[in-house]
């Protein structure tokens, strides 16, 4: 009877030891791939990297401000498509959650989830790109909006269901209009749910290439015009990294510690507005 | 009759099939506190709700027959102007949790767009929160979230958030029913000031409070309104059945 | 006056709550427009591959679009293969996290310290685990292969799968640990009270309970990893012929729907060419939204109980 009871037990702790070797070692992958990251990056990094566009092949110097502008261009007009249309969209599935309208558009943000980015990339070539006979920022942009679209509904959505109904009711009581209501009360109470899916999004977005890859495509040379083909951090990464010059890899080292850098910070950001107003994404 | 303020004439509720508030007829006089009680599920929220139109918010909820304020047909009114005119107080106290106490108080003018100089809103703010007994309280700390003060605080300024606006009548759903005694009897003193400006209906579950804060009392049951007559009469001899053995304890 | 005013106030309010409303309906409705747009572009476009290839285009083995010859074959294997192997990899340790975070752990400073660590491995951009892959991984794999006596390529689908497994971890984890310690109190304290050691509980109660929904984290994850596209076109070898021993295969160089994509679609110089690569990408459509669905579908039969 005992050495049964010792055997449970012995089994029970090493079942523990286990998990808590397979819960942890999985850490390490994730650890490795940043220091490297940071060491190989960090060096490269510095005033003329950020201002300068990439020399060309057998040059030394150059820098990564081509993609700078260019991600920051691309992210910014998907976030003003993508931000407005997403909240939107998220409010009327909170508000609205048992209407036919609401299961459906509920079923196409889970598939628009689930649909692989390279998928995205293909369909607004068609769209955009070939419409207009060249890639562009702008199609780039609609993709990523496209990525973006989900994760900005969903935190939405799901920000708006945990208000206190009474909130509402507050504000209508008083004659406030339905709109007024939610935008000027429901909105900016969950504002920092919003906000942090929204951080989420670009955070995701961010380093996403290839949607780009048939989209905004690349550029060598710093450029602003939306309609013209436009280089990015990933993309600028992707094309340096299987390049076989040593010079072009130091140049996506440096770029990747950037991207890394970025999308680092915003997910910092992100857990202290969750953790600060205690929201659950 | 002359000072009639709201009035119901065949008034009918109903969620989806559901028929909650059946056949009401009543008549509401100016500056009165009006008490309607009655057992859970008898209708007296629904009919409450109904009175500035927050019952057809509700998905499946419809009503019929006449309800005026004053001579006007409240259903064929604009609801945001009834509920201009027909203030609200909830259950739980819900002030806007993003909002300082000042902006909760002028919030009814703010969020509808309401453009008042800066003058008139602190004079606004000032005597909404005297009359709801929270000036001397607050006077500090106008600034601070709403949400900062006791609950029975938290209700008089919903009470001054309602006061604002300058109503005719204001609704009360179980108003203290989440509060502590001594916040309750706060708000209790309080309705006896407010009447002389304002019409006061107030939906309780207190028998209790009914006795003390109302002039007149409405009996539900079942939707059907059983009696309306003064408090005092209501309470030592109910001309129904029913109504006897709702105050003697025999429903539930 | 005061009065008057409130009153047209009140009717104009009234008009842009009714614009106000249709816009949302509106915005909903374009979300709709833009799925059933996706699915119809995509069909569209692999009509000239479907007519003119069939059926048989899916287990065609040979992919050489010189000759105008296109067989799916060798991306499906590639992409089975290093998804299900990246699956198998990945699947102890999204459970060992979900039951240390969901039930051995589930506070603390050391507790939220893994939680976010597990969160930012689906953070970091794919495009930088392919970068890292390619100059560290591919090193260590060539020399392990030449080591059991294959050809040592280094890039190949084994070395996108373990890759890929580290990826998509987080997605069955993250599910896991909420759905742990969503079990009822009661049922584990009875199965303590009956003596059972925490291994026992966990196997026969929590485990038991969990199931249907740690499957449906499994499936966002293979999702997930049938859609990635970056790190593998860096780290698979992109070859479109496929080796004849399963060793070969395994080891070798290979390709996946995604990374043909990634890698022709710019050069498709002709219209089934192109047709064909986009037909790949509608089969990975359909496969990845109908798997992201069942799971969708059980994670909400499971919190809704």
């Amino acid at each position: 009877m005992d050495a049964r009871i010792g055997i449970r037990n012995t089994k029970s702790i090493l079942f523990k030891g286990l998990i808590v070797f397979l819960a942890f070692v999985i850490t390490l992958p994730l650890i490795v791939v940043l220091l490297y990251i940071i060491k190989q990056g960090i060096f490269q990094v510095n005033w003329h990297f950020l201002t300068h566009v990439p020399a060309p092949v057998g040059e030394t110097g150059g820098g990564i401000s081509n993609a700078l502008v260019g991600s920051l261009i691309i992210v910014l007009m998907s976030s003003v498509v993508a931000i407005p249309v997403g909240i939107l969209s998220g409010i009327y599935l909170s508000e609205n959650p048992h209407t036919k309208l609401a299961y459906y558009s509920g079923l196409c943000v889970d598939i628009l989830q689930g649909v692989p980015s390279i998928v995205v990339g293909i369909v607004v070539y068609f769209w955009i790109v070939k419409p207009l006979g060249t890639f562009s920022a702008i199609s780039g942009s609609i993709a990523l909006a496209i990525m973006m679209l989900p994760i900005v509904i969903r935190s939405t959505e799901q920000t708006l269901r945990l208000l206190p109904p009474s909130l509402k009711e507050a504000a209508l009581s008083l004659g406030v209009p339905y709109h007024r209501v939610i935008l000027k009360v429901i909105v900016p109470c969950g504002f920092a749910g919003i906000l942090s899916g929204i951080m989420l999004s670009i955070a995701r977005i961010i380093g996403e290439t290839a949607p780009l890859l048939f989209t905004a495509f690349g550029n060598p040379y710093l450029t602003t015009a939306i309609t013209k083909p436009m280089e990015t951090l990933p993309h600028l990464i992707y094309t340096y990294a299987t390049s076989p010059y040593d010079d072009w890899h130091n140049l996506a080292w440096g770029a990747s510690f950037i991207l890394l850098m970025f999308v680092l910070i915003l997910n910092i950001f992100t857990k202290l507005i969750t953790r600060k107003w205690n929201i659950q994404l | 009759m002359e000072h009639t303020v709201v009035s119901a004439n065949k008034f009918n509720a109903w969620f989806g099939d559901n028929h909650v508030v059946k056949d009401v007829s009543i008549g509401i006089e100016k500056n009165q506190v009006i008490a309607v009680m009655g057992p859970s599920g008898c209708g007296k929220t629904t009919f409450l709700r109904c009175i500035n139109r927050m019952h057809e918010l509700i998905p499946g909820a419809t009503a019929k027959g006449s309800l005026k304020l004053y001579d006007d047909e409240v259903y064929t009114m604009n609801p945001i102007y009834v509920r201009y005119k027909i203030g609200m107080v909830f259950q739980r106290p819900n002030p806007f949790p993003n909002l300082s106490i000042y902006d909760n108080v002028i919030a009814g003018y703010k969020l509808n767009g309401l453009k008042v100089a800066k003058a008139e809103q602190d004079r606004i703010v000032e005597k909404s929160l005297t009359s709801a007994a929270l000036w001397n309280e607050v006077k500090d700390s106008l600034h601070k979230k709403g949400t900062f003060l006791s609950g029975g605080q938290q209700q008089r300024l919903c009470i001054a958030r309602a006061i604002a606006m300058e109503p005719e009548v204001i609704l009360f759903d179980e108003p203290t029913s989440a509060l502590d005694p001594i916040s309750t009897s706060s708000v209790e003193q309080l309705f006896h000031e407010l009447k002389e400006n304002y019409t006061l209906i107030i939906v309780t579950h207190n028998m209790q409070q009914a006795a003390r804060v109302s002039d007149k009392t409405a009996f539900f049951y079942m939707g059907e309104l059983v009696e309306f007559d003064v408090t005092k009469k209501m309470f030592t001899a109910p001309s129904d059945v029913r109504t006897q053995n709702y105050i003697t304890g025999r429903f539930s | 006056m005061t009065k008057n005013k409130r009153l047209d106030l009140s009717y104009t309010q009234m008009k842009w709550e009714t614009v106000f409303r249709r816009i949302l309906v509106i915005m909903s409705v374009l979300l709709l427009l833009l799925v059933v747009g996706i699915l119809i572009t995509l069909i569209v476009q692999s009509m000239p591959s479907i007519k003119s290839l069939g059926i048989g285009f899916l287990w065609g083995k040979i992919w050489d679009p010189v000759s105008n010859i296109y067989g799916a074959y060798p991306f499906l294997i590639g992409t089975l293969l290093t998804s299900f192997t990246a699956l198998l990899i990945s699947v102890p340790f999204s459970y060992a996290i979900s039951i240390y975070l969901g039930e051995y752990n589930p506070k603390g400073w050391l507790s939220n310290l893994l939680k976010n660590s597990i969160e930012l491995i689906a953070a970091v951009p794919s495009i930088i685990y392919g970068f890292w892959g390619l100059f560290v991984l591919v090193p260590v794999i060539r020399t392990f292969e030449a080591k059991i006596h294959i050809a040592p390529y280094g890039v190949g689908i084994f070395t996108s799968s373990l890759v890929l497994a580290v990826m998509i971890i987080p997605y069955a984890a993250s599910l896991g640990i909420t759905l742990i310690r969503m079990v009822p109190s009661p049922l584990k304290e009875g199965a303590y009270a009956l003596g059972a050691t925490r291994f026992e509980v966990i196997r026969s109660v929590i485990m038991p309970y969990t199931r249907s929904g740690l499957f449906a984290g499994v499936l966002l994850s293979l999702g997930r990893a049938l859609g990635e596209t970056m790190a593998v076109t860096m780290l698979i070898g992109n070859t479109s012929t496929i080796a004849n021993s399963f060793k070969e295969i395994f080891f070798g160089p290979g390709n996946t729907m995604a990374s043909v994509i990634a890698n022709e679609f710019t050069e498709a110089d002709h219209t089934v060419y192109l047709s064909a690569l986009i037909e790949l990408g509608l089969v990975l459509f359909f496969v990845t939204v109908i798997i992201n669905l069942i799971g969708k579908r059980i994670i909400t039969k499971f919190t809704n109980h």
